[in-house]
């Protein structure tokens, strides 16, 4: 029993502490920030490797985003996987996660042949988790969310194990399947020095177009989308007192007790 | 009559609060337009309980009952809902942020080709009908205010915590509906449910939180907690390297607090764990570093190393609490 493909949908995401607001002109300015591929796809991108390392197949990762995307996913294919595919074009702009997730699914169409759909849980940017159950949905497949490990029982089928309110449960799922993993189920490889160099100077991704995929501009960016941000507004912190309580340990928490026993009462 | 779908949520026959906090908004929401609201509830035996929705808001209650409902599962609760929705046609279509009802919102609005909002902290109807909701983003400290234009049942996820259920209505009108289950064998199956038990931190009086600064030693956290009769939180950085549960991380993905007293110690204060405390009645926070983030979103900020307070605070505190 061999594994056909293993897709992983990857993205890249800045820094969420080093992104900054301006409340002028209400934009979001993330030049500042440094960009990293999304921690739960890494967990992700790992799953795939292991799972390519136990059961065969090749591990493929897609990803939708601008040019300056590549260099992740070359670190990914430094990391283990077999190819990449990034999907660029000026018409995805603005996509929400209806248009977002069919662009992905179109790409895991095209690249066709495969057992397992691996995606990040969620994004540290947006953060909805709504993308990894579209894809599945617009692929006509199962899904299953918030999974930590999957092994392959017999041939067609796997076992995985899935987060819940206060614990897991075991589930069993028929292929090909989709299943968004869990950030921090895994430590992600480094990659190895000889295929970071070979991923940099001669590894040639894919980049697709909407038109590759046969996604009309309609379908996809502003006009595809289901929703709109209206404006952006920063939350400003609640009134706190911000007393400052120093000193040696004994009398800063001499003071702590004091005050804790003042709330208590 | 314009007609909000909430979908509850629950587990072997015991409802999920957060599906109560969404009901309640729901009705606020639909009191002050004129809308009905409808609960819809999936379980193995759940007409029982059904009618009780009304009190938290529902106004009428779809109840389908059959063996394999009785915990949530994609496929059966997808379909059984979407089938729902394709026949019916509701205007809107509300879930709390659960896995689950992440889980089941982002497949349901790909079949309807629909807007979803995710995890919104604040919720209305504008007067041209649109769905217009707050979606904390990139950590929480900034929130896009979010519109649906396009598809039906205009949907939202509601993030947990923010609204409180009020029970001020009366019994719900309830209308049970046959299960149509495919008749083919399932693509998932469920093997085993294990559970190790689970503390609402949302509902949680007083909290102690403990974050990287702990190095991943919770003793001193659970000792303070215990004394003062408080229920342990961590930051998401102890969560996602396995210290903790998953469901006790503190932020805009995981739990908000509405605790009267939360102790943080050694946390930061990132954007995303901040938006979590923005409830707290008071916050006391303890960190080394002066100038940490936290400071700002403190009543009370020791500065100093939390292995030497600590020690010395719990001492003080032994036998005091209230």
């Amino acid at each position: 029993m061999s594994l056909r493909n293993i897709i992983v949908t990857l993205k890249v995401t800045p820094k969420p502490e080093e992104i900054r607001f301006d409340p002028v002109t209400k934009t979001i300015d993330r030049s500042k920030a440094t960009n990293e591929i999304n921690p739960a796809d890494k967990n992700a991108l790992e799953m795939a490797l292991q799972l390519r390392d136990r059961y065969g197949g090749r591990v493929i990762v897609v990803s939708m985003g601008p040019p300056f995307w590549e260099p992740f996913l070359k670190l990914a294919v430094a990391m283990g996987a077999d190819d990449a595919v990034l999907i660029s074009d000026r018409a995805l702009a603005g996509s929400d996660t209806l248009p977002t997730s069919l662009t992905l699914a179109r790409a895991i169409q095209k690249i066709g042949d495969y057992d397992i759909i691996l995606a990040g849980e969620e994004s540290s940017d947006g953060g909805t988790g709504q993308v990894p159950p579209g894809i599945a949905e617009w692929l006509g497949i199962p899904h299953v969310t918030y999974v930590t490990s999957i092994d392959i029982i017999e041939t067609g089928k796997a076992r995985v194990k899935r987060t819940i309110k206060g614990g897991y449960e075991i589930l069993e799922v028929d292929m090909p399947f989709l299943a968004s993993i869990e950030l921090g189920c895994n430590t992600p490889r480094f990659p190895d020095f000889r295929r970071k160099r070979w991923a940099e100077r001669e590894f040639k991704l894919k980049v697709w177009s909407t038109a590759d995929l046969g996604l009309n501009p309609e379908e996809v960016g502003f006009k595809g989308s289901a929703t709109t941000v209206d404006t952006l507004v920063e939350l400003k912190p609640p009134e706190r007192l911000k007393r400052i309580i120093t000193g040696a340990p004994e009398e800063v928490a001499e003071e702590l007790a004091r005050i804790i026993r003042e709330l208590l009462r | 009559m314009k007609d909000i779908w909430v979908f509850v949520e629950q587990d072997s026959g015991v409802f999920e609060e957060s599906s109560l906090e969404v009901l309640t908004k729901a009705r606020e929401i639909a009191d002050a337009r004129g809308y009905r609201v409808t609960g819809v509830l999936l379980g193995r035996d759940v007409r029982r309980i059904a009618g009780s929705l009304g009190w938290y808001g529902a106004h009428r209650v779809i109840a389908v009952e059959h063996p394999i409902l009785e915990s949530y599962l994609s496929e059966p609760y997808t379909n059984i809902i979407g089938g729902l929705i394709e026949e019916r046609d509701p205007d809107y279509f509300l879930a709390s942020a659960t896995r689950n009802g992440r889980d089941l919102a982002g497949r349901l609005a790909v079949r309807f080709r629909t807007g979803l909002q995710a995890h919104v902290i604040n919720l209305d109807i504008a007067e041209d009908g649109s769905l217009i909701g707050h979606v904390p983003g990139f950590g929480g400290n900034i929130v896009a205010v979010v519109r649906n234009v396009k598809g039906r049942p205009q949907m939202a996820t509601v993030a947990l915590g923010v609204f409180r259920p009020k029970k001020l209505w009366g019994e719900a009108e309830v209308e049970v509906v046959e299960a149509k289950i495919d008749p083919l064998e399932p693509k998932v199956r469920r093997v085993e449910v294990v559970r190790k038990g689970y503390v609402d931190l949302s509902k949680s009086k007083r909290v102690v939180v403990g974050g990287m600064g702990t190095g991943g030693d919770l003793t001193l956290v659970r000792e303070l907690a215990r004394i003062i009769k408080a229920d342990v939180g961590v930051s998401r950085p102890l969560s996602d390297i396995g210290v903790a549960p998953k469901d006790i991380y503190i932020g805009s993905t995981g739990v908000s607090l509405n605790a009267d007293l939360a102790v943080i110690v050694g946390v930061s204060g990132a954007p995303h764990f901040v938006s979590g405390i923005r409830n707290v009645k008071t916050v006391i926070s303890i960190n080394k570093d002066p100038e940490a983030p936290i400071v700002e979103y403190s009543d009370y900020f020791a500065v100093g190393d939390l292995f030497e307070i600590l020690p010395r605070l719990i001492e003080k505190l032994r036998g005091e609490a209230g």
